[in-house]
């Protein structure tokens, strides 16, 4: 039994830092002088602890703890190092776009995809949104009364929804909309071979699938923002009215609470741009390195939206820090 | 099993369109082609056949740059492409056309676009944005018409049936004229006349424009009515490469049961 862990706390160690590994841990070393011994109790061991049953559940516990330690160790460490060669296979990618700008866009494919990725998804952002501003005026709104300032809901929703509601939910929902569509259709043209007859005819798939889904995007996040913010702060003062805040006191606590220059509402809308770019990137990327027909379209979907709504929140955070924490912008 | 050594001319790099020197193509460590030489001068129809998984494609997919050998050059009018980068490549792909096996059409255009669009949106799209519409609409009709399919502008490709997206598909691939055509088993799975059709077709264009062809296939009939030559992957390797004369006279008995598909022979199919 305790050869047997040993041996596994030796592979993990090496699989995870050989560099470290040699003499890093005394559990470690005790392990290896066990297995030498082809399994018998060394004679030092015998020595050192002659209450055997004391010292080996201490050498278990430290054996474990020391396996979760590195387990964890591992995990994590392949994620950031995951992530971050993700990051950077993204802005390869984006780069790519950049320079591809210089031959011009087609401005019918730009209006197809702002239709695609913006239009069409102003139905789903104005529900959530909207939802979203009336459960939070319900939940402000009885908290208020008790303090006797119920009038102030309509700057709080409000602000709620242009600094962060509005625009993370226009973001998320876009992402498993019009994200998860973006890899569907550029995945399906790569397994059937039709990104390949793209190249052959001497058109890069960036000019002609990217750019124009990236433009789009960047253009029709913060216009579907700017409807979804409206959305939530109606729905928001719709369940005021209800709960006898009327709408000029609604709309009196707006203007109370909120920045008079609008910064609150540009600062919301220019996060979006950054959640545009995610959504697109991550979308063409992933429909990019589909493989293998129809079960890597359904892969590459399922993981495009995954990897774009963590980014949202992600960038959401790094975001609202820069933007309303810092005063830098 | 006796490997006969391909006959190839000494190369006369400026005289060649197409020039494949050493070529090697690994995935996963396993070799799909193994130091394929062959050399194309303007106009010529080299026909490559094989087993499936004898890296026919492959060897199409890598003249076209669209996979990068593991070894070896490819030179295409004397230039190296096997070096350069997707942007370089763009010049290069100006010059040719390629027939997907499976088509490959634009799911999201009709015919009419899918033919225009290497005109419309190619390398040369600015001199073309030049070009009447009822010039377009003229040539896309010429194609569609050369490839026994008039009238189907409109049509999508899923409305198509599978050789109609072949033939839709080998009418885009020459819609910009290119110098040299790469044809991907482009009568496999259609009946006797039509594949006699795209044949007369690959030779006519080779007639009028002085194209560079090569043409991977299974179809035995088809090979010995269009091919200068033939080049027969086995394993990775060239087996033979010569005129449809002399790989028909081959001795080769991997040539040999090839040509006459009898299941008894070097060849062994894994089951």
């Amino acid at each position: 039994m305790r050869g047997r862990r040993s041996n596994s706390a030796t592979c993990l160690k090496g699989g995870i830092d050989t560099g470290r590994a040699s003499g890093y841990s005394p559990t470690a070393v005790t392990s290896t002088n066990t297995r030498s011994d082809g399994g018998e109790k060394s004679p030092s061991s015998s020595t050192q602890h002659p209450h055997n049953h004391a010292p080996d559940s201490t050498t278990e516990a430290t054996s474990t703890l020391e396996e979760a330690g590195r387990l964890s160790f591992r995990v994590v460490r392949d994620l950031f190092v995951g992530l971050a060669a993700y990051l950077g296979e993204v802005l390869l990618l984006l780069w790519d776009s950049v320079r591809a700008l210089r031959s011009g866009i087609h401005f019918g494919d730009l209006i197809r995809q702002m239709g695609a990725i913006g239009v069409d998804s102003i139905p789903i952002c104005l529900l959530t949104v909207g939802f979203s501003g009336a459960v939070l005026a319900l939940y402000t709104v009885d908290t208020l009364k008790q303090y006797g300032a119920a009038s102030l809901v309509g700057g709080i929703v409000a602000l709620s929804i242009v600094k962060e509601t509005g625009p993370i939910l226009t973001g998320v929902a876009i992402a498993a909309r019009a994200g998860s569509a973006i890899t569907a259709e550029i995945g399906s043209m790569k397994v059937t071979e039709q990104v390949d007859a793209l190249r052959s005819m001497a058109i890069t798939p960036v000019d002609y699938l990217v750019v124009p889904r990236l433009i789009a995007s960047l253009i029709m996040l913060p216009i579907v923002c700017i409807w979804a913010d409206i959305a939530g702060v109606v729905g928001g003062a719709i369940v005021a009215a209800a709960n006898g805040v009327s709408y000029s006191a609604y709309r009196e606590s707006m203007r109370l609470l909120m920045e008079t220059d609008g910064s609150d509402i540009t600062k919301g809308l220019l996060k979006t741009v950054a959640f545009g770019a995610i959504i697109a990137l991550v979308g063409c990327l992933e429909g990019l390195r589909t493989e293998g027909g129809a079960t890597g379209v359904g892969q590459s979907t399922t993981r495009s939206v995954v990897v774009a709504i963590v980014l949202i929140f992600v960038a959401d955070f790094l975001l609202t820090f820069l933007l309303f924490n810092t005063g830098l912008i | 099993m006796t490997q006969q050594q391909p006959q190839i001319e000494a190369p006369q790099s400026a005289q060649l369109r197409i020039d494949v020197r050493d070529l090697t193509y690994a995935v996963d460590g396993r070799d799909i082609l193994k130091e394929v030489s062959v050399a194309l001068k303007p106009s010529e129809i080299l026909c490559v056949m094989g087993l499936s998984g004898a890296g026919k494609s492959t060897l199409t997919r890598c003249v076209a740059g669209l996979a990068k050998p593991t070894a070896g050059q490819i030179l295409i009018d004397g230039e190296d492409i096997v070096p350069m980068t997707e942007e370089q490549l763009i010049a290069v792909r100006a010059k040719m056309g390629v027939v997907f096996q499976y088509a490959a059409l634009f799911d999201s255009m009709n015919v009419f676009e899918n033919i225009a669009f290497g005109i419309t949106r190619g390398p040369r799209r600015e001199e073309n944005k030049r070009l009447p519409r009822i010039t377009l609409i003229r040539r896309v009709a010429e194609l569609l018409h050369a490839v026994g399919l008039p009238g189907i502008e409109k049509r999508l490709p899923s409305e198509l049936s599978g050789g109609m997206r072949r033939r839709v598909g080998l009418a885009r691939a020459l819609a910009t004229d290119p110098q040299i055509v790469l044809y991907d088993e482009p009568t496999s799975g259609l009946d006797p006349v039509t594949a006699a059709s795209i044949d007369h077709l690959i030779l006519s264009t080779r007639e009028r424009n002085g194209v560079t062809s090569i043409v991977v296939s299974h179809d035995m009939g088809s090979i010995f009515r269009i091919a200068d030559r033939v080049m027969m992957l086995y394993d990775g390797r060239v087996q033979i490469l010569g005129t449809p004369e002399e790989v028909r006279q081959s001795n080769d008995p991997v040539v040999q049961q090839f040509i006459t598909g009898d299941i008894h022979g070097p060849i062994q199919i894994r089951r």
